[in-house]
């Protein structure tokens, strides 16, 4: 890096009403205000959501239990799925892309920061209009109720005939709704990460991060469109007398399952593949290595992306598709494995010869490798489609996606949140509650999704409100609920350094992590439009050029 | 609370079909080779945060940056690939193996139909009709006797799972699905709906009950019979032709012939009722009659308002029918 970016001086007056403030939060344009508000948004619902779960695990918690009625249980699933997908996985990792992606390639907004602010305030209005289904979902104020048709919404349970009233209307264009946002979101940030790279950074020069939601946000794109058209479909069948998924007039009932599955699956992959960001910055600082084969890493992001747009229909194993069809499902499912294969490989070898420092981002960083290798392979079991006719439906399926949702998204979110806590605040998050929070989740989520396998291989399906005793299934979720209770506390944990450590946390500088990407070259915060001159750069780590100016990474690549 | 049905554990690692046996086969072959992948990559982990965590005598200094190896990444990108070559065939061979299985002339066919929240069960051959519980015969590997299911559904989707005997087939609206399954042991298979399918989705067990060849004949025998015309209850099938009752439910010879609730000519031959919610006694009968919301809140069978003495009658009435 040839000039050290200086920061633009701060402008704002600081003794300003608190309206003040509050108006030039809701108005802002700014891309580090809009992420936050993205961030502060999903944590919101994290909690809603896991309201929601832990209602589900208490009533799972014995057999017979009649803690909540089997209409309650089936919205509480219903929402805790489309909360935790739309409401909370999607925006949160949008907002981390926000925050990060224009201080990384050295911009000093978004490409487009109205449109930015559009979409946070879309999938906003999204979240609301599901939640107001509590109150008006049977069209009468005060006499609501959430959908209860399961987040696939499968037809026909979402036709008129099954979902009366307003309820199903309310997450139709709640999911819609929030579908337009994120494909803003998405636009914005390929315009931004092909458009706005500061001098020096070609595309094989760009932090992985960059390059991973490049790829998340094409995936965007394309997994989301689907989506949308089915809702406006679902929407034509419930008010224009359509019959695409009505299956009482000739309708297809399969055709909504395809429709749901191919944004289904690649959905899976938008979210994960920002969690791969996450972790391909993290691991190398505190291994103290470049991250270990840069180019392969990218080309089996690019390779995931394609490979996951043709492994929809694995979800639909069951619905009685011919053995040709099932055969090429299996194979492109268990083909997505070999790309996934060489990224967990190539973390590997970047922690291969370092000197790895255990900080709590670190130890999420590792529990992630673990948990995601253990996710991965339960993938690999259920794309032996046999297998998964055993499989699918079942407590299984449950335990295995969120292992790969909690287990791997979450933790790599747990590390990104101590990571860049003192770049977005100014302030460390406490180590000590860091590792609490951390040994708490391990232990929590392990009873939970370790456990949670073993009832699907005993025949429990999924989404039933209660058991029979004596299918050996008691004990089992019994564990799975107390599971379930640690990583709440954990959660609380989290948030409460979240809090206190915006006070009374130490203070961070601008490169606590001694890290070697842009954003940790400016102040914490970020100043407003991040660099006062626009940095140059000469490889893919220009901090370590700068620390290292013997020996720049700008030699060997 | 209710006596509930007998129940046992149900593990899809206890086959007691050829096809749960191809299955849980190439169960063992791939849950093996994840499990060596997993302790391989699983060490190598462990052994770098162990071997290569930072010690005090690092301080200050970086360790040698490695950007890549074109060998390493060539070596654990054919590996990998090998493996799911490997796994894939062994995935295909299974499949094709199982559905593309060509039917016997000796088999059994079954229709089944969900509903929310039940299973009908209709033997088109045999002239059968029930629910809830179907019955198959045996099929000892000597005299092969499978049964073959055309899985179709009445409203919306729903998925027919007896973990030992089958994986699972969904029964979707607008589509004809099916199913083959050779118990090779008598006995009663449990499973469930498991494709949710509304409210009651949790309650709509299924039981499989596998019968000797001799005790399926005796069986189906009793099933074409119509129901016995006993004067004795007529005061119960008043209540049951007067009511709404049989404009869902169909008995056998009688003007009863709905067919949105499950067929009561041979009620009394089922063990269990509400399609598997409790055991088929005198009190429970009664008290789903009654009030099905206390059984299975959310069931489709609305309570009917009957006094004592007209629930009386008819729980009589049904007792005769088996």
């Amino acid at each position: 890096m040839s000039s050290p970016a200086t920061a633009i001086r701060q402008t704002e007056v600081l003794d300003q009403p608190w309206v003040e403030t509050l108006h030039q939060w809701v108005t802002t344009v700014d891309h580090k205000r809009v992420g936050i508000l993205y961030i502060l948004y999903a944590l919101v619902f994290l909690v809603i959501g896991g309201i929601e779960a832990v209602t589900i695990r208490i009533q799972l918690m014995s057999p017979h239990n009649d803690f909540v009625s089997p209409q309650v249980f089936n919205r509480m699933f219903t929402m805790h799925g489309t909360t935790m997908i739309f409401f909370v996985a999607m925006p949160i990792l949008f907002g981390f892309g926000n925050y990060l992606v224009p201080l990384m390639i050295g911009a000093r907004d978004m490409a487009f920061p109205r449109l930015n602010a559009f979409s946070f305030w879309l999938s906003a209005l999204s979240g609301f209009l599901l939640y107001f289904s509590f109150l008006g979902g049977s069209g009468l104020y005060g006499a609501g109720s959430a959908p209860d048709m399961g987040w696939w919404a499968y037809a026909p349970l979402a036709a008129r005939a099954f979902s009366p009233g307003s309820s199903a209307d309310y997450w139709t264009i709640a999911v819609l709704v929030s579908g337009f946002g994120s494909i803003g979101t998405a636009v914005n940030l390929i315009a931004t990460i092909l458009c706005m790279r500061c001098p020096g950074m070609t595309l094989g020069r760009m932090p992985l991060l960059s390059w991973l939601y490049l790829t998340m946000s094409g995936l965007a794109l394309i997994g989301i469109t689907p989506l949308s058209a089915a809702q406006l479909m679902l929407l034509v069948d419930r008010y224009l007398g359509g019959h695409f998924f009505d299956t009482q007039a000739g309708g297809s009932a399969t055709l909504w399952m395809h429709f749901f599955w191919i944004f289904g699956h690649p959905e899976v992959y938008i979210l994960v593949i920002p969690a791969f960001a996450f972790i391909s910055e993290i691991i190398p600082v505190f291994s103290r290595k470049p991250i270990f084969g840069y180019p392969v890493m990218v080309a089996a992001t690019v390779c995931i992306a394609f490979v996951s747009m043709s492994v929809w229909a694995h979800h639909m194993f069951t619905i009685g598709m011919n053995s040709y069809a099932n055969s090429f499902f299996a194979i492109t499912t268990m083909a997505v494995g070999v790309p996934t294969g060489i990224k967990i490989f190539n973390w590997l070898g970047t922690m291969w010869g370092g000197r790895i420092q255990f900080k709590t981002p670190m130890l999420f960083s590792i529990a992630f490798l673990f948990q995601f290798l253990i996710a991965g392979l339960t993938g690999i079991i259920q794309a032996a489609v046999p297998f998964d006719w055993q499989l699918s439906l079942s407590y299984f399926v449950v335990a295995h996606f969120h292992y790969v949702i909690v287990g791997g998204i979450l933790f790599a979110l747990f590390a990104a949140f101590y990571y860049w806590y003192p770049k977005v605040t100014g302030r460390m998050l406490s180590e000590r509650l860091g590792k609490l929070h951390f040994w708490l989740f391990v232990i929590g989520f392990h009873l939970c999704f370790d456990v949670m396998h073993i009832p699907g291989l005993l025949g429990m399906p999924r989404r039933i409100y209660t058991y029979e005793p004596g299918r050996g299934w008691d004990t089992l979720n019994l564990i799975v609920t107390i599971g379930a209770f640690i990583q709440g506390i954990a959660v609380l944990v989290f948030l409460w350094n979240l809090i206190v450590s915006c006070w009374k946390g130490a203070e961070a500088g601008n490169d606590p992590w001694d890290a070697w990407t842009l954003e940790w070259s400016v102040s914490s915060p970020p100043p407003a439009y991040n660099f006062a001159s626009i940095p140059r750069v000469a490889s893919r780590r220009p901090l370590w050029d700068r620390k290292h100016p013997e020996d720049p990474d700008s030699r060997y690549e | 609370m209710l006596d509930a049905p007998s129940t046992h554990i149900t593990s899809v690692f206890a086959p007691a079909s050829t096809s749960a046996r191809a299955i849980y086969d190439l169960s063992l072959f791939v849950l093996a080779v994840t499990a060596v992948i997993f302790v391989i990559v699983g060490s190598l982990l462990l052994y770098s945060i162990v071997r290569f965590r930072h010690r005090a005598a690092d301080a200050g200094r970086e360790p040698a940056q490695v950007y890549g190896s074109t060998q390493i990444e060539l070596a654990w990108t054919v590996i990998p690939v090998l493996i799911v070559v490997v796994l894939f065939l062994a995935t295909a061979r299974v499949i094709h193996g199982i559905q593309d299985a060509p039917k016997p002339p000796t088999a059994v066919e079954v229709i089944a139909i969900g509903h929310q929240f039940w299973w009908e069960f209709r033997y088109p051959k045999l002239g059968i009709v029930t629910a809830n519980e179907l019955h198959i015969p045996v099929s000892d590997p000597p005299r092969s006797v499978p049964t073959y299911l055309t899985l179709l559904s009445a409203d919306t989707d729903h998925s027919f799972w007896i973990p030992e005997l089958a994986g699972k087939t969904d029964l979707i609206p607008n589509r004809v699905n099916e199913m083959w399954m050779d118990p090779q042991r008598t006995g009663v298979f449990l499973g469930q709906c498991a494709q949710y399918c509304g409210t009651q989705h949790a309650k709509m067990l299924l039981r499989v009950v596998v019968d000797s060849a001799e005790d399926f004949e005796a069986w189906t025998r009793t099933q074409r019979l119509s129901a016995p015309q006993d004067h004795e209850v007529m005061a119960g099938r008043r209540v049951f032709e007067t009511t709404a009752c049989m404009n869902c439910h169909a008995v056998g010879g009688t003007a009863a012939n709905g067919l949105f609730g499950p067929d009561l000519t041979h009620l009394m031959s089922r063990h269990t009722i509400a399609s598997g919610a409790a055991e088929n006694t005198r009190e429970n009968l009664r008290l789903w009659i009654e009030n099905p919301e206390a059984l299975k809140p959310g069931s489709l069978m609305p309570a009917m308002k009957l006094t004592d003495a007209e629930l009386d009658a008819l729980v009589r009435y049904l007792e005769t029918l088996r």
